[in-house]
């Protein structure tokens, strides 16, 4: 069974309002996050010993991601995974990504993430529009990106990702098509378009909540992702997830073994984990984390999938693919229940001829609901 | 001590009339009803000590929790009078405290010669105890008129003495004052039952009438009939008669409540007590009938029997349509001891199957419902209540409706609504808006007196459909919760009405069509439909909602479709996050109801069906 390890760095210079992962400001943990970058790093090694004790195989694919990873020193991850490379092996076409914000970089730093075996990039754009970036809250300049993206290729990064959130308060329908005009003009291989969640408890949430933003009609957000979906593909980027699009051969394997279901083992705070269809997840904040790693096991929770609960997240996941569902694998009764979509247009006429139940970009836009119509 | 000693107090069927005194109490529902008679209970030892718990005599959960007395009882009391030295017989018999129950309330009181007026020195009298306490003058008892509560700090006994004496006619300084919860001024008050109350008068060579003034179930002994004897003698060994079906029944026992049921010989005239006959279902021995000897009969009833009938209706449904013969089977159980209980089987398009039941008010429906919520173990949900109509078609016919969806949809010449005359207590400060609440439902002024320098009563003539609605809890906020509310039905009226339909992508939903006044047809349309927007989550398809009077359409609001259902980021984290999400979303599926290709969540229809939540008002 291939495997892949998710490594979670918890820390942020500051919170973006629409944020509800799992990360912590210099101001939460009151004291300086880098200081103790070798700290961390060591508490990651000493966990990935105890995910030695408990799987092998090669590793294929690696995602450091965050809170905000370029943080913290290149050197101090090359010690991680060279120490994973020792425990477990590396695949020769490992897949190693990376998250970064576009203003924590330059060319020499983005070099040396490349030297310690580093191939993919992922940044953390979101909009091109600085309106909209503030309502996001995030706090680097548009023009950056261009900067980052650049010095990226300089610095020997064949994949590049750019992330982009749409749907946000005050974003026009021009507002999104200028984003995505910005990235198409820019020499990356990946993109990721995400509607945005209002997530309980963040500061955006609560700032739509007092009435300060207003949510746009979802049929606009629908509308942009129809537009995105266009553009993209246009342009060569080829739909392979809900929220993704790569050129032939760019997929995010990483992404894609969440997907399938396939095991993969999350290091640090509040990281899940995926082997073997026991899903268990660790000790949130990172002092707690740190303290029951020290204890033996850095796990706060677990459970072990039943056939039922297998089954509910088969559906939901694999229809989130262009390759859908098989039919062969479902009920009648339950393809029965499907022939409203594909009269609808949501469901991929050609697909369904193969025995496939896969969505049309319409079908994507109502993904749960089908979800919903096939399990109950 | 001027308790007796049970043993050697007078005995059921050999005491003389002239030792004996029936009495009931006229209050309202927390004014210290069940506190005065523990106390009574106490002082005449009929209880004892050890065996004493708050409010002994009521029996139900819903009465103890609830402060109200669902059903009347009837305790056996010895005294020996503090002022003659002599021993007597007191007889209380608990009246139902509510609107609902005037004529159990009336029956009562037939059965007694006096009434103790008791109200609450800190909150001054209530619309339903000035109703019980003409009702009580009616009948000519003898009113004894006490403060209760004296124990209070915020006690005003000289004022409310004076509201008492004004309303009955007697001096401030007559009003007795006690303390139901400290026992202050109760063997005062015992003695002044006997010194006032006149002793009940009977021929005891008549033939037996005895008047039942309550009837209850219970599940080992099957129907207790509670019956006050007028004339004659009522025995163990008699075959009864009931007058007004003429009912023949075996005798299987006879006693007295003291507080527990003891059997006696017999009852003798002027007394109170049971009968048990192995009648199995309170219909058979009404409220009001008279008892009378099988083999002597007597020839005529005691006066005032009446059929209770129900005045409002409301569909009940259970939640979980598997529970509909769980539902059935409460509610026959219910009615054995509910005579005023009717129901028959109803099915609507919306909620599945259910009853249609008919209550005599709304606490009465309350009742109902939290009875079988609470005894069966069911989750139920119930329409907007409703009056019956007397709808009168072109050609002549007459058809009553207790069901708008029975409504007929045209040819209608006229349609009789049920009026009633309202009375109001209410602190002056309120009668302003009182007032206007009224003229917004219909109402008629009728005339308004001034029971204190700052305490009004107000007299509406209203149609009984405006109250069912949400009157109350609007009086109630409107005056912050001061005034008091009774009323009686006064017959009929012709009325401009009309049936309001509400429609869901062009599906009628029969839950939620009304009869209303003309006026506020469209008023309810536009209520209904925006309520119902908001409480309908948006589907795949845009869904239009339209309140129509038969195919005109008066108000519509649209849910619009919905284009986006799906949550886009799903990575190794989320994962168990959006699947739980899943799970909860199938358990809500099983609540989900279809109208048409509409899915109504049932929490919708029952948010729709509460009377008192706008959308408007809900929405702060």
């Amino acid at each position: 069974m291939p495997l892949s390890f998710y490594i979670h760095v918890p820390y942020c210079v500051k919170r973006c309002g629409y944020c509800d992962f799992n990360t912590y400001t210099p101001n939460e943990l009151q004291g300086d996050l880098t200081a103790d970058s070798k700290g961390y790093i060591d508490q990651l090694i000493s966990e990935s010993e105890i995910a030695k004790s408990k799987i092998q195989g090669e590793i294929q694919t690696i995602f450091i991601g965050g809170g905000t990873p370029t943080l913290l020193e290149p050197q101090e991850f090359d010690r991680l995974l060279r120490h994973l490379k020792q425990n477990f092996g590396f695949a020769p076409d490992i897949e190693i990504t990376i998250e970064a914000n576009p203003d924590s970089v330059n060319l020499e730093k983005l070099k040396e993430l490349r030297a310690i075996g580093i191939n993919r990039i992922s940044f953390g754009m979101q909009s091109s529009v600085s309106h909209v970036l503030k309502v996001l809250d995030r706090t680097h300049n548009p023009e950056n990106v261009a900067k980052a993206v650049t010095d990226a290729q300089r610095a020997g990064f064949s994949e590049i990702n750019l992330d982009l959130i749409y749907g946000t308060p005050g974003e026009s329908v021009a507002d999104w098509r200028n984003s995505i005009a910005t990235v198409l003009a820019l020499p990356i291989t990946h993109i990721s378009a995400y509607a945005l969640i209002l997530e309980e408890g963040t500061k955006l949430a609560n700032q739509v909540k007092r009435g300060e933003y207003q949510v746009p009609d979802d049929g606009e957000t629908a509308e942009k992702y129809l537009i995105a979906d266009k553009e993209f593909s246009a342009h060569g980027f080829n739909w392979y997830e809900l929220s993704n699009w790569a050129k032939p051969g760019s997929e995010c394997r990483h992404n894609l073994t969440y997907w399938r279901g396939d095991n993969w083992w999350g290091l640090g705070p509040g990281a899940h984990s995926h082997i073997n269809g026991e899903r268990f997840w660790n000790a949130k904040h990172p002092s707690s984390y740190a303290k029951s790693l020290a204890e033996g096991s850095a796990v706060a929770g677990s459970e072990t999938l039943s056939a039922e609960e297998k089954e509910s997240e088969r559906i939901m996941l694999e229809i989130r693919l262009p390759s859908g569902i098989q039919k062969a694998s479902l009920k009648s009764a339950q393809i029965n229940n499907l022939t409203e979509f594909l009269d609808g247009g949501e469901l991929n006429q050609k697909a369904w001829s193969e025995d496939r139940i896969a969505l049309t970009p319409k079908g994507r836009l109502v993904a749960d609901r089908i979800v919903r119509k096939i399990l109950f | 001590m001027p308790a007796i000693n049970l043993a050697k107090a007078p005995q059921p069927a050999s005491t003389n009339p002239a030792q004996i005194r029936n009495f009931c109490i006229i209050a309202h529902i927390d004014h210290g009803k069940s506190t005065l008679a523990d106390r009574m209970l106490q002082i005449t030892e009929v209880v004892e000590s050890r065996n004493m718990r708050e409010q002994y005599l009521d029996r139900m959960d819903i009465e103890r929790e609830r402060g109200i007395t669902i059903k009347s009882q009837a305790v056996r009391l010895p005294w020996k009078s503090g002022i003659d030295g002599k021993e007597y017989i007191l007889n209380m018999i608990d009246t139902p405290g509510h609107v609902d129950f005037t004529y159990e309330v009336s029956r009562s009181l037939a059965a007694c010669e006096g009434a103790i007026l008791l109200v609450d020195c800190a909150q001054g009298i209530e619309a339903q105890t000035l109703a019980n306490l003409y009702l009580a003058m009616e009948n000519n008892l003898t009113i004894i008129p006490v403060l209760n509560k004296i124990d209070l700090p915020a006690a005003q006994p000289e004022k409310f003495a004076e509201e008492l004496a004004k309303l009955i006619g007697c001096q401030p300084e007559d009003c007795l004052r006690v303390s139901g919860k400290t026992g202050a001024g109760v063997e005062e008050l015992l003695d002044q039952i006997v010194a006032q109350i006149p002793a009940p008068v009977g021929d005891a060579d008549a033939p037996a009438r005895a008047l039942i003034f309550d009837s209850v179930y219970d599940t080992y002994r099957g129907v207790v009939t509670y019956v006050r004897v007028i004339d004659g003698h009522l025995s163990t060994r008699d075959q009864i008669q009931m007058i007004s079906t003429g009912a023949k029944h075996e005798m299987l026992e006879v006693g007295v409540i003291s507080p527990e049921p003891v059997a006696s010989k017999g009852l003798g005239v002027g007394e109170v007590g049971y009968l048990i006959t192995g009648v199995k279902d309170v219909r058979q021995s009404r409220v009001g009938d008279t008892v009378t000897n099988y083999n002597k009969p007597a020839k005529d009833a005691l006066a005032g029997y009446k059929d209770p009938k129900p005045m409002v209706f409301s569909g009940l449904y259970p939640i979980d349509g598997a529970e509909y013969p769980l539902l059935r089977e409460a509610l026959d159980k219910l009615q054995l001891n509910d005579a005023a209980l009717v129901y028959e089987p109803e099915t609507s398009a919306a909620l599945g199957f259910g009853f249609r039941c008919g209550f005599l008010g709304l606490l009465h429906m309350e009742i109902v419902r939290e009875r079988l919520e609470r005894e069966a173990g069911l989750s139920l949900i119930s329409t907007a209540p409703n009056v019956v109509y007397r709808v009168v078609t072109d050609d002549g016919k007459e058809l009553i409706v207790t069901n708008p969806s029975e409504y007929p949809d045209s040819k209608i010449d006229q349609v009789f609504e049920p009026i009633v005359r309202a009375t109001i207590l209410s602190p002056t400060e309120f009668i302003g808006s009182i007032m206007e609440l009224c003229q917004d439902r219909r109402g008629i002024l009728l005339g308004m007196d001034y029971l204190s320098e700052d305490r009004v009563e107000i007299r509406y003539t209203l149609p009984l459909g405006e109250i069912v609605f949400d009157f109350f809890d609007n009086l109630k906020s409107r005056t912050r919760g001061y005034a008091s509310l009774d009323y009686e039905p006064t017959g009929e009226a012709a009325a401009d009405l009309v049936k309001v339909d509400i429609l869901l992508q062009g599906e009628q939903v029969d839950a939620f069509s009304a009869i209303v006044h003309k006026e506020k047809a469209y008023a309810y349309g536009v209520m209904m439909t925006q309520k119902l927007r908001e409480l309908i989550p948006r589907q795949q398809f845009e869904v239009p909602i339209q309140a129509a009077i038969g195919s005109r359409i008066i108000a519509r609001e649209n849910i619009r479709a919905i284009r986006k259902d799906v949550l886009a980021k799903c990575y190794g984290g989320d994962i168990t996050r959006k699947r739980k999400l899943l799970e909860k979303q199938k358990e809500g599926k099983k609540r989900m109801k279809m109208v048409g290709k509409v899915e109504v969540p049932q929490e919708a229809f029952i948010a729709a069906l509460a009377t008192n939540a706008d959308p408007e008002k809900s929405k702060k």
